[in-house]
């Protein structure tokens, strides 16, 4: 299992938090991982993007120009990344503020509603964990037992509490998720 | 079975020097790397092994910290980048010639000048032909991993010791910021005092009547004096030539084609090579590990086999001039280079590299 | 006739400190650098802290320092002895860590260093020479250099158009928080060098008690490059370093 992921969005919208997760989800299941972000001045309000490969080998590049799964997050990243997708791959996307959709027919679109979704959850901070949702519905590549073993590690113990709610929002994710394009 | 843990390089770094026995860390904020300091700030390592961290006035002031701590026999450490390590050449020249230990690493931005902060690699002059003046040498370390980020440290104190004199650990903006997942190794305590006093017999430790005083100096005037002490410095370089060049190879055993890359370029040219192997061209990767002792040897025992070699590299050209003294000219040496902060993906090193052999 | 038949120990009123070396000293007579470094040794001997004692000597004349004070050194780069000493006395908390430096090393290229180490607050002692030129370069302009002096860079007299005006460094020091005991003596007659003495024994005493940095400014004398004889030199500073550089405690705290 070889799996290479782009996530790219806003800075603040918990681009680079959800690599993570997903990154020592992959460790929790003794996968290879790498996380390699976008880093510096983009961080403050601009586009944020971390590229994320779990494996059962050892990985090279670090950096891709294709990838097997785009999950995007505002209307810059898509233009950016969905020429990027490989052929027969997956694009997830959240529509809030996409004026031009994706037109690629050579790989799977879905979407998922994270902005509303996270809204009526009363928590806003959920926003990434219902999009990881989604992709894991999707991609099971990890279990849903690892990515909380992966979320006790890369959040601070000090809000473990909010592992629970967090689950839930993965799980409304994996609900809530509409396929656009099926291939 | 040993812990993992998803970290930065640059958090690998710090955390490696808290768990191998560093004594101080010194060192001054600039990006990319600033989360050695942050990390080890975070951790708090005073109040558990002891070790000594502060945020100095500016890298010039942090690296004649490291000259005080080598000074005393400890195991003192700083990381910065690019334009920080501009302003300690003055230090590194004069710990090298006063021959102290210390680990400095350098987490490699694009410049000149301010430049970038984006990945780069275009201090490997500066790192591998001096910086500083005079006559001096560094063992250069180039990982291209968080796990080699934590491991270096540790192997970079090993040699400074072995050495007395510095060791640079000469990473780039990819590898410090890449979070992947690191092994830790079993902790190794700080060197007490005593044993500080008994095994480093030159350190300033407080002179005591059973011993003349402990002078640390790079001065002598007396130029028959000054000249038997670069001689001194030369051995110990032709020493590190002939004991400590490390290096990786990746399908070089039937290879017709070898690229030369180091830090995150040798993880990008990896997949170059199978890219390659995918079309049956035969191509292989060398990987110094050790900038400066370079892999000459291994290139000379290569080059009878080879129809071109290729450096890869994020600078203008910087590396390809010791891969070209080594192959002295008996096939062509290519290069593929980009500037500014712009890591090529491995499709790109591909044309690059079918470009130059057609 | 041997020295011991000479000396009988019952009329011994003065013996050298064995803290000080028995190297024939290289400064220039009428230099300050040497009734110095005498008092810092015997401080030394008379506090029991030889064993204890680190100093960091300078780039400048007292580069060689070393040679003549019996304890561990370390020779730092030009201006850097403040950092130097930092590490040092905070990976050593139980030794007397000490800065020699002069005017051109700490307050010219080394300011950077002996403001941030200062405020720090480090438990150092730092003594300050301040001759009001470079000595061992061949008397170059110091930024102490008074007004109207004459140097090699200033030969026709410092301006404060041209060249700015003599910095009071010490001043500036005693602003600091992390200072302790700020101070500036002079070692030019038998009295102020007795001065000196308690104020330099003070500071160490200061740094055994982790009270903040102890800063000692001695307003000396460079003969050589002042041009000037030895008696010259000392009238001379006298009468226009000590209205520029007055002397007495700035700060004690």
């Amino acid at each position: 299992m070889k799996e290479e992921i782009i996530i790219a969005g806003f800075g603040g919208q918990g681009v680079l938090s959800m690599g993570k997760i997903l990154a020592y989800s992959g460790i929790m299941q003794n996968q290879e991982v790498t996380w390699m972000p976008s880093y510096g001045p983009e961080m403050r309000g601009g586009t944020a993007n971390v590229t994320v490969i779990l494996s059962d080998k050892k990985i090279s590049s670090p950096i891709l120009s294709n990838f097997d799964t785009a999950i995007i997050l505002n209307q810059q990243s898509l233009d950016k990344f969905e020429s990027q997708v490989k052929s027969g791959g997956l694009l997830i996307y959240d529509p809030n503020g996409i004026t031009r959709h994706p037109v690629r027919k050579d790989i799977t679109v879905c979407t998922i509603d994270a902005v509303d979704i996270s809204a009526n959850l009363g928590n806003s901070k959920a926003y990434n964990m219902v999009v990881l949702g989604a992709f894991l519905k999707k991609k099971p590549i990890v279990t849903l037992e690892n990515v909380i073993k992966g979320l006790k590690k890369s959040i601070p113990e000090r809000h473990h509490s909010l592992i629970p709610m967090n689950e839930k929002a993965i799980s409304i994710g994996m609900e809530k998720v509409n396929d656009i394009n099926k291939i | 079975m040993a812990e993992h843990i998803l970290m930065k390089g640059n958090e690998a770094i710090a955390i490696s020097a808290i768990r191998n026995g560093c004594d101080g860390y010194f060192g001054y904020p600039i990006t990319p790397q600033s989360e050695v300091m942050e990390t080890l700030m975070e951790e708090k390592p005073w109040e558990t092994t002891g070790m000594v961290v502060l945020q100095a006035e500016s890298e010039t002031s942090s690296i004649n910290m490291l000259y005080g701590g080598a000074s005393c026999g400890k195991k003192v450490m700083t990381s910065s980048s690019s334009p920080g390590l501009s302003l300690m050449c003055e230090g590194l020249s004069y710990l090298a010639g006063a021959e102290l230990p210390c680990v400095v690493v350098n987490v490699v931005r694009g410049g000149p000048g301010l430049g970038t902060i984006q990945p780069g690699q275009g201090d490997y002059f500066q790192a591998c032909k001096g910086g500083g003046h005079g006559d001096y040498k560094m063992v250069v370390l180039a990982p291209s991993s968080a796990q080699e980020m934590y491991d270096f440290v540790d192997l970079g104190f090993d040699l400074a010791f072995k050495y007395l004199n510095p060791v640079l650990i000469l990473a780039d903006g990819v590898v410090g910021q890449m979070m992947e997942k690191v092994e830790l190794k079993p902790m190794k305590p700080r060197w007490s005092d005593e044993f500080i006093k008994s095994t480093f017999k030159w350190a300033t430790t407080g002179k005591t009547p059973d011993r003349k005083q402990n002078v640390i100096t790079s001065l002598a005037l007396d130029a028959a004096v000054h000249e038997r002490l670069n001689h001194k410095l030369q051995l110990k370089y032709k020493q590190m030539q002939q004991e400590d060049v490390r290096f990786e190879t990746f399908m070089c055993d039937d290879a017709e084609h070898v690229i030369v890359a180091y830090g995150c370029m040798a993880r990008i040219c990896e997949n170059t090579v199978e890219l390659a192997r995918a079309e049956g061209i035969k191509l292989g990767l060398l990987r110094p590990i050790t900038l400066f002792p370079f892999p000459t040897e291994e290139i000379n025992r290569l080059v009878p086999q080879l129809k071109t070699m290729m450096s890869v590299e994020l600078s203008a050209g910087q590396m390809v001039e010791d891969v070209r003294l080594a192959v002295n000219g008996r096939v062509p040496v290519n290069f593929f280079g980009r500037l500014g902060g712009i890591v090529p993906s491995p499709e790109e090193v591909f044309e690059a590299f079918k470009k130059e052999i057609k | 006739m041997d020295l011991k038949d000479i000396i009988k120990p019952e009329n011994r009123v003065y013996a050298k400190t064995p803290v000080l070396t028995e190297n024939v000293m290289h400064y220039c007579p009428g230099c300050s650098h040497g009734t110095v470094h005498k008092i810092i040794a015997e401080v030394i001997e008379e506090m029991g802290i030889q064993e204890k004692t680190i100093g960091i000597s300078p780039v400048g004349c007292s580069v060689f320092a070393y040679n003549y004070v019996d304890i561990d050194w370390q020779q730092a780069a030009h201006g850097r002895a403040p950092a130097v000493a930092t590490a040092t006395k905070r990976l050593f908390p139980d030794k007397y860590v000490f800065t020699y430096q002069g005017d051109g090393d700490l307050a010219s290229i080394g300011t950077a260093e002996i403001m941030h180490a200062c405020n720090r607050g480090e438990n150092i002692v730092v003594i300050f020479i301040n001759n009001a030129i470079y000595g061992m370069t061949g008397g170059q302009m110091a930024p102490t250099t008074l007004i109207g002096m004459k140097t090699s860079t200033s030969p026709y007299g410092r301006s404060e158009e041209l060249h700015g005006n003599p910095l009071k460094i010490t001043e500036l020091i005693a602003q600091l928080d992390g200072t302790c005991f700020v101070t500036r003596q002079s070692v030019q007659t038998a009295a102020a060098a007795r001065k000196t003495k308690r104020a330099i024994r003070k500071a160490f005493e200061n740094s055994g008690q982790s009270k903040g940095t102890s800063f000692v400014e001695v307003v000396s004398a460079c003969n050589s490059g002042w041009k000037l004889s030895p008696v010259k030199a000392n009238e001379w500073m006298v009468e226009n370093m000590f209205p520029q550089y007055p002397l007495g405690d700035i700060k004690d705290r």
